[in-house]
């Protein structure tokens, strides 16, 4: 049973470095023909590096290659780009929509593959001038639909038509491709409502049973429950384990998924939290692409540290950036039990809340300002602190910037060549200094920190957490953290809150079993 | 949160009306200006009909050459000029070696094919990388482009260039004349091919109108995607059609002074081959693979599609169809401003592009050809109006200026705040 040509797909030992960061460590990965496998782990686990690595995308061409060793059914494949994974028949089905609105789903399951026939002026001038071939490219379309089971019109315009058709109409151009033998679909039920997703599911199946093999990647572990027969599971950049199904469980899974990477980095010494509640979220729903919040509810404790916690897309971004105003927002908030008006992030700064967006070089900094002025600007602008006044016109007060930016930069041990020194030329720790120090400059009761370590080297990670402790600890600052990496969270804060399809799945202490952090995170909580 | 599954949920009669002003409201609002601007100038209307069907036979290559570049993505093409320099410049050497007529316009269409080839090229080059702005690059290289023109026809010429021409060449030996008269030479050259009257034709064109409606159809049951239904629109061409062959019938059969207009029929052949062109270029391999990379550069680029290239073999198409677009045009007018002719080109074959109802994402021929008839309606009418209402002609001069870059805002504005509104609604849900 163990001979090589039993595999359609066998990588060995494939390792992955960016700029001396290792992202994968020696992944070993077999799918046989007809094999559903399933790929699960938190973001940066290292999924997608793999895909790339398999679809010879060139991001991992232009930053290096890779090691380790890739077969195709048993030969030995170099795949440099996108094209010879094509050519191998390994097909994507892709997160994000490949298609084309404006076409039809014929034209969209044909792209770029079009049935041509000959007329006069291609025979002088050459193939690229031949006729579309609608009538066959309709037909070899209806094939695939009918494959799949989709009653829906081929000459149907794409735009407009539900989320689930799309899916299946890409699905439908990949089974299209005479030689497709494996099949990826990258978080294929992301975008889907429930019985979109069981439809799906039922399609995976049915692929399957016709001798294709699918590399099925989710969060969502009953889905994986479901249709796989294979597990792999991958944690920062390592492969943690490989199960069948019929030996593991959920909250295996779960557990494996999670983990425990950094449980010594930084301590926050728990205390008794006051009952009083510094902000309160009622029905919080925000439009923001992506990252919608969908009703969220949910209190935050005066002086502690909140965690939202979460995967990429369930919203847990959204909360931040609706309540401080950055993305259209409704529902009710109070904050220390005032209502605070919604979608004005003037209101939002002048009554004390204050946030480190996510974005940090593109709405956080000035970037070719200087330190002092990027520490200074929003207290100019809200609190019209740092301004002399003569009669209706104002100057800023270099002076009192100064000296102000002096003290912070002592204070938060913000390394820069002085207060001059433009912002653009801060390493990313110093960067994210320098917002925390322009937050803090507005004397905030409640700050809000979005992924206050990304793209951050680990030293200046620790900085960082240190610091918003420190407020903590110092100042009895309220402060929410949002952050993709559930470890992080786990170290510094009091309680965390994690959010499931924009809506809040539970809250959970940082101390609590990591399966349960794991089934939260996908959905799956209080679902067995 | 749930929302109706419907999204065009107040469909029905109103709607479909609704839709079609909200559709074509810049056409509206300049159909509803030209008919009023028709009446108050007073102008006779045979007068009208003479000088719009020559107008229109002079302007309308330039403005089929913009709809490729569209197709492809890269919005309304102001680098047509460049191919307008290319076929002046082929002018000008037909004019100083004297070949005239037919073949000379031949001839000129061949040499200028490479020169607007390799023009469309370095735009093409250059676009690949300003993408995202290529409107206003295709602008300013327009303006550039006219720098390097001036250049060697008004200093070159005569010290580098030698040229002994003394028609041509300006008194000091140095430079080309700013007014070039072709009227020995090229004028007319594809006009009097073939001249009939203009009652004859006006049947003609209902007949073609009249005849791509089972054309339509055909190609709709057998290929077509898009089966959607547009009665309106359907109803309105039939009624142009059925009036268009009537009038030229009534007038055929009794003599009137309309039998004594020829109209230059060999350009509106060559007009109907290029629409005829067009048509089948979008049926072709290439041309989806332009409809694609318009639609979506990213989708187009995983698929597997050359991008850039696409890109560029547009430009060049466009360029090159400029080049003998000008042509076209200045052989009908009989006379060029060397240093001017060219310089409008873009703005006003744009003009009457968006005139028509396309954007900078969508342009058919259809649009192209309302847009002709209306665009140079307004040009005909407006210095006449304006010495109507205000006693003075040079304010309708003004008036064509104010036309044309009116045109081109308003409907650039009125698309943006189209798609804005579109985008509003689907954020919505």
């Amino acid at each position: 049973m163990s001979q090589t040509e039993e595999f359609v797909l066998r990588m060995k030992g494939i390792s992955k470095e960016y700029y001396g960061t290792k992202v994968l460590k020696g992944i070993d990965l077999e799918i046989r023909p007809g094999e559903v496998h399933g790929i699960v782990g938190e973001n940066g686990a290292g999924k997608s590096t793999l895909m790339n690595i398999l679809f010879g995308m060139t991001v991992i061409h232009s930053t290096g290659g890779y090691q380790g060793e890739i077969e195709i059914a048993g030969a030995k494949a170099d795949i440099k780009s996108p094209f010879d994974a094509m050519k191998l028949g390994i097909g994507m089905v892709h997160q994000e929509f490949m298609l084309i609105p404006g076409y039809t789903i014929t034209e969209n399951i044909k792209l770029n593959r079009e049935t041509t026939k000959d007329n006069p002026v291609s025979r002088v001038f050459g193939p690229k001038l031949k006729t579309l071939d609608m009538a066959s490219m309709g037909r070899d379309a209806r094939k695939a639909l009918d494959h799949l089971e989709m009653g829906i019109d081929e000459w149907a315009r794409v735009a407009g038509l539900p989320v689930g058709h799309m899916q299946f109409i890409e699905i439908a151009r990949e089974i299209d491709k005479s030689n497709i033998k494996l099949l990826v679909f990258d978080e294929p039920t992301a975008v889907l409502a429930e019985s979109e997703a069981d439809n799906l599911l039922a399609a995976v199946r049915k692929l399957s049973a016709s001798g294709i093999a699918i590399l099925f990647i989710t969060h969502r572990l009953h889905e994986i429950m479901a249709v796989c027969d294979g597990i792999t599971v991958l944690r920062d950049g390592s492969l943690v384990a490989h199960k069948r199904r019929e030996e593991t469980t959920i909250e295996e899974l779960a557990r494996l998924m999670v983990g425990r990477s950094i449980g010594d980095m930084i301590r926050n010494p728990a205390k008794s939290l006051p009952d009083r509640n510094a902000l309160e979220i009622r029905n919080l729903r925000v439009q923001m692409p992506g990252e919608a919040a969908k009703g969220v509810d949910l209190d935050v404790k005066d002086g502690e540290i909140l965690g939202i916690g979460g995967l990429a897309g369930q919203g847990k971004i959204g909360i931040a950036n609706g309540i401080l105003g950055l993305y259209p927002a409704e529902g009710e908030v109070r904050f220390h039990g005032e209502p605070l008006p919604l979608n004005s992030t003037r209101e939002a700064l002048k009554r004390g809340l204050a946030f480190l967006s996510e974005d940090r070089r593109g709405v956080g900094l000035l970037l070719d300002m200087s330190v002092e002025m990027n520490i200074a600007a929003t207290a100019v602008e809200i609190q019209g602190k740092f301004l002399r006044r003569f009669g209706p016109f104002s100057q800023i007060d270099g002076k009192a910037v100064r000296a102000h930016a002096l003290e912070t930069i002592k204070a938060l041990d913000i390394r820069c060549t002085g207060p001059l020194q433009p912002v653009r030329r801060l390493s990313g720790g110093n960067q994210q200094k320098v917002c925390i120090a322009k937050a803090l400059v507005l004397g905030p009761r409640l700050l809000f920190v979005s992924e206050p370590t990304r793209g951050i080297d680990i030293g200046a990670k620790r900085l960082v957490l240190e610091t918003l402790v420190d407020l903590k600890e110092r100042l009895g600052m309220t402060i929410v953290i949002t952050s993709s990496e559930l470890a992080e969270l786990r170290s510094v804060c009091d309680r965390i809150a994690i959010v499931h399809d924009g809506r809040i799945a539970g809250i959970l202490n940082p101390d609590d079993d990591d399966a349960e952090f794991g089934l939260m995170m996908a959905g799956d909580y209080g679902k067995r | 949160m749930s929302h109706d599954a419907n999204p065009h949920g107040t469909a029905g009669t109103k709607g479909a009306v609704r839709r079609f002003f909200t559709n074509n409201l810049v056409t509206l609002v300049f159909l509803f200006i030209g008919i009023a601007g028709l009446r108050v100038s007073g102008l006779a209307l045979p007068f009208f009909i003479v000088d719009i069907v020559d107008r229109v036979a002079r302007n309308g290559f330039l403005v089929l050459a913009l709809i490729i570049p569209v197709l492809a993505g890269l919005g309304l093409n102001f680098a047509i000029v460049l191919g307008a320099m290319a076929g002046q410049a082929t002018i000008i050497f037909m004019t100083h070696w004297g070949i005239g007529g037919i073949w000379g316009i031949l001839l000129c269409m061949a040499i200028s094919f490479p020169i607007a080839l390799a023009l469309g090229v370095l735009t093409g080059r250059l676009l690949n990388k300003a993408r995202g702005k290529e409107m206003i690059t295709t602008l300013i290289l327009g303006f550039f482009a006219n720098g390097i023109y001036q250049l060697v026809f008004l200093i070159l010429v005569g010290t580098l260039i030698p040229m002994k021409n003394e028609t041509l060449v300006l008194s000091s030996g140095v430079g080309i004349r700013t007014t070039i008269d072709l009227t020995d030479g090229l004028k007319f050259g594809l006009d009097d091919l073939l001249r009939i009257p203009l009652p004859l034709f006006a049947i003609l064109c209902g007949a073609a109108v009249l005849g791509s409606f089972p054309v339509r159809s055909v190609l709709r049951k057998r290929a077509l995607a898009a089966r959607e239904k547009t009665p309106l629109r359907d109803g309105v061409l039939a009624l142009t059609g059925l009036f268009l062959a009537g009038w030229g019938i009534k007038n055929l059969v009794v003599e009137s002074m309309y039998s004594f207009i020829r109209v230059p029929a060999g350009t509106f052949l060559v007009l109907g081959a290029l629409c005829l062109f067009i048509l089948f270029f979008t049926r072709t391999k290439l041309g989806q693979d332009m409809r694609t990379v318009g639609q979506d550069r990213h989708v187009a680029e995983v698929s597997g599609i050359d991008t850039d290239r696409i890109r560029i073999t547009a430009m060049v198409m466009s360029t090159v169809l400029a080049a003998w677009g000008q042509i076209i045009f200045l052989q009908n007018l009989g006379t060029f401003s060397t240093y001017g002719s060219h310089e409008q080109v873009g703005m006003f074959a744009i003009a009457a592009l968006l005139i028509g109802g396309a954007s900078v994402a969508k342009a058919t021929i259809g649009q192209a050809v309302v847009g002709l008839f209306l665009f140079h309606t307004m040009f005909i009418v407006s210095p006449l109006a304006g010495r109507a209402l205000f006693g003075d002609a040079q304010l309708g001069e003004y008036f064509r200026s104010f036309v044309a870059y009116g045109i081109i805002g308003l409907s650039l504005a009125l698309h943006s705040w189209k798609k804005h509104m579109q985008q509003k609604q689907g954020a919505g849900g």
